[in-house]
């Protein structure tokens, strides 16, 4: 006899299952507001990658035209496939012998975006960018230059 | 020869639209130009014709109409580009497996390989013949319609079995195995399923089920009985045309396409076309049975309400609840998972099919007492 209950039950369990499943892809297919497709093209104008989205490395200057890159190294040890190449210079400031960035190559097309150098960097002088676009019809459109044209460390102006 | 029906039984008054009264006169057309054999042949060509684009339609809205209805689901939107809002999407791709290179893997049976395609779609051919649209449009209008249409409906699987064999590949034969298994036992669910509103219709011939659900749709009027019958011919009848939860036959992530994968082109197309072909045909069917076809909804003794319904025009009825049925149908394949084969076959024989027999013996008892609603 429990048999037959335990049976009865199993039916009537399993439609009550199904029936749950079912109210949720239901729920889905009248509420077209919870569509998350990105019609790409179109919506180029509008479209926004959320800030986690890593794009392509970045170094931001401030209004004066500054960064804040001490030319360290320490991104480039880090990168596991060697996409940035950072050259720095000696300069002379108060008689000290100071090191400073002359030029910070970033090379996009070898770029893994594993995110180590923006975690590694101990003054916060790089990020990435949320912009995605990159195709270009050279390769060597890819390889950048990340500090602007006479900039400086912000770190290194006397107050 | 019963090519176009005619049927001569007195019509109740509510009837306005009779398709009969056309199909007759072109029948008298055709009688009065030529002998009887010619206009035979003239009328099975036509039909024919009339079928042949009528399943090219209806493969084309009901892949969109699927692809659509998936995405919806998934939170997607769905094919998009071709078209507003993607409409002429299986149209390119109706074009893209016509001009594609018909493949023959080497050491595949040849003869077999070619003919299992026409198999699986002459089946689906004929059993489109009994589906009744309107009245008095119906190509195939036996006295033991039922029957005819699980005879026909079961030939399919033949086509299945062969390509699976003759494709030369492990895959296909696994495939064309488990689904000649899979048919097997749920055509049993089918017929069971159908044979309670036999009982209750007291007929096997469509046209006169349809007639007998003139005052409530059996769904309504056979309440218990066939509300169990409907669920079961549902869950059955997606099995037996190898959709989902029950694609076991094709089973993309582990067969890669099941007995299909060897074949390109237009014979694919004649597989995925047939497919859909089948939905279609269960979902008229199981509108025809349980929901009264292409009657109108007529509420017992409310005339007032009965006469303004019968002003809808019967193909508008038809197709409405034949795509509730097929909505039903995508709703539940892409909500469940697919069962493994134990699973599926446990289902049948454990389950279905005694509730199937119980159900049989229930809707005897109540048609005997006349326990019927309305």
């Amino acid at each position: 006899m429990t048999g037959i209950v335990e049976y009865i039950k199993d039916v009537f369990g399993a439609l009550k299952s199904l029936w749950t499943g079912m109210k949720v892809t239901g729920y889905y297919f009248v509420h077209p507001k919870e569509i998350v497709t990105e019609q790409y093209p179109e919506n180029r104008e509008t479209l926004k990658m959320f800030d986690r989205f890593k794009g392509e490395l970045t170094m931001p200057h401030n209004e004066k035209n500054e960064h804040k890159c001490t030319s360290c190294g320490i991104c480039e040890m880090n990168c596991p496939n060697g996409s940035i190449e950072v050259i720095s210079k000696f300069e002379t400031i108060d008689g000290k012998k100071k090191k400073m960035l002359d030029t910070y190559i970033y090379h996009l097309e070898m770029c893994t975006f594993c995110d180590l150098c923006v975690k590694t960097c101990p003054s916060s002088a790089i990020e990435f960018a949320q912009t995605f676009e990159h195709a270009v019809w050279d390769r060597s459109e890819l390889t950048k230059k990340l500090n602007k044209q006479d900039s400086v460390c912000s770190k290194d102006i006397k107050e | 020869m019963n090519i176009i029906s005619q049927v001569t039984d007195s019509a109740p008054k509510y009837i306005i639209y009779d398709f009969g009264i056309l199909t007759s006169r072109i029948h008298e057309w055709l009688s009065s130009m030529m002998n009887t054999t010619w206009t035979s042949v003239v009328e099975m060509v036509l039909i024919g014709v009339v079928f042949l684009s009528f399943y090219a339609l209806v493969g084309l809205i009901l892949v969109y109409a699927e692809r659509k209805v998936c995405a919806f689901i998934q939170c997607r939107l769905g094919p998009m580009r071709v078209g507003p809002w993607g409409i002429f999407q299986t149209i390119a791709d109706f074009i893209k497996l016509l001009m594609k290179e018909l493949l023959i893997t080497r050491n595949a049976d040849k003869f077999l390989f070619n003919v299992a395609p026409f198999i699986v779609i002459i089946a689906s051919f004929l059993a489109i013949g009994t589906i009744p649209f309107a009245k008095g449009i119906q190509a195939l209008d036996f006295n033991v319609g039922v029957l005819y249409l699980m005879s026909v409906s079961s030939l399919g699987v033949l086509g299945i079995l062969l390509a699976g064999w003759a494709s030369n590949n492990k895959y296909s034969l696994i495939g064309a195995m488990r689904s000649g298994a899979q048919i097997v036992s749920y055509e049993l669910s089918v017929g069971l399923a159908l044979m309670v509103v036999v009982i209750f219709a007291g007929s096997m011939q469509f046209s006169e089920i349809v007639q007998s659900q003139a005052t409530g749709w059996w769904i309504w009027k056979g309440h218990i009985p066939v509300i169990i019958a409907f669920v079961i011919f549902m869950i059955a009848s997606t099995a037996e045309t190898n959709r989902g939860p029950f694609d076991l036959a094709e089973a993309e992530s582990e067969l890669t396409a099941g007995f299909h994968t060897e074949y390109s082109g237009i014979k694919f197309a004649f597989f995925f076309l047939a497919e859909y072909m089948n939905m279609f045909i269960i979902a008229s069917i199981a509108a025809t049975v349980f929901f009264g076809g292409w009657m109108p909804l007529h509420f017992g003794n409310f005339a007032a309400f009965n006469h303004a319904m019968d002003y809808i025009p019967p193909f508008v009825w038809f197709f409405s609840k034949t795509m509730f049925v097929i909505f039903l149908m995508m709703w539940f394949k892409w909500t469940f998972p697919r069962l493994r084969i134990d699973q599926l076959l446990t289902l049948e024989w454990k389950y279905l099919l005694p509730i199937n027999l119980v159900n049989v013996v229930l809707a005897a008892f109540i048609v005997l007492m006349g326990w019927y609603l309305i």
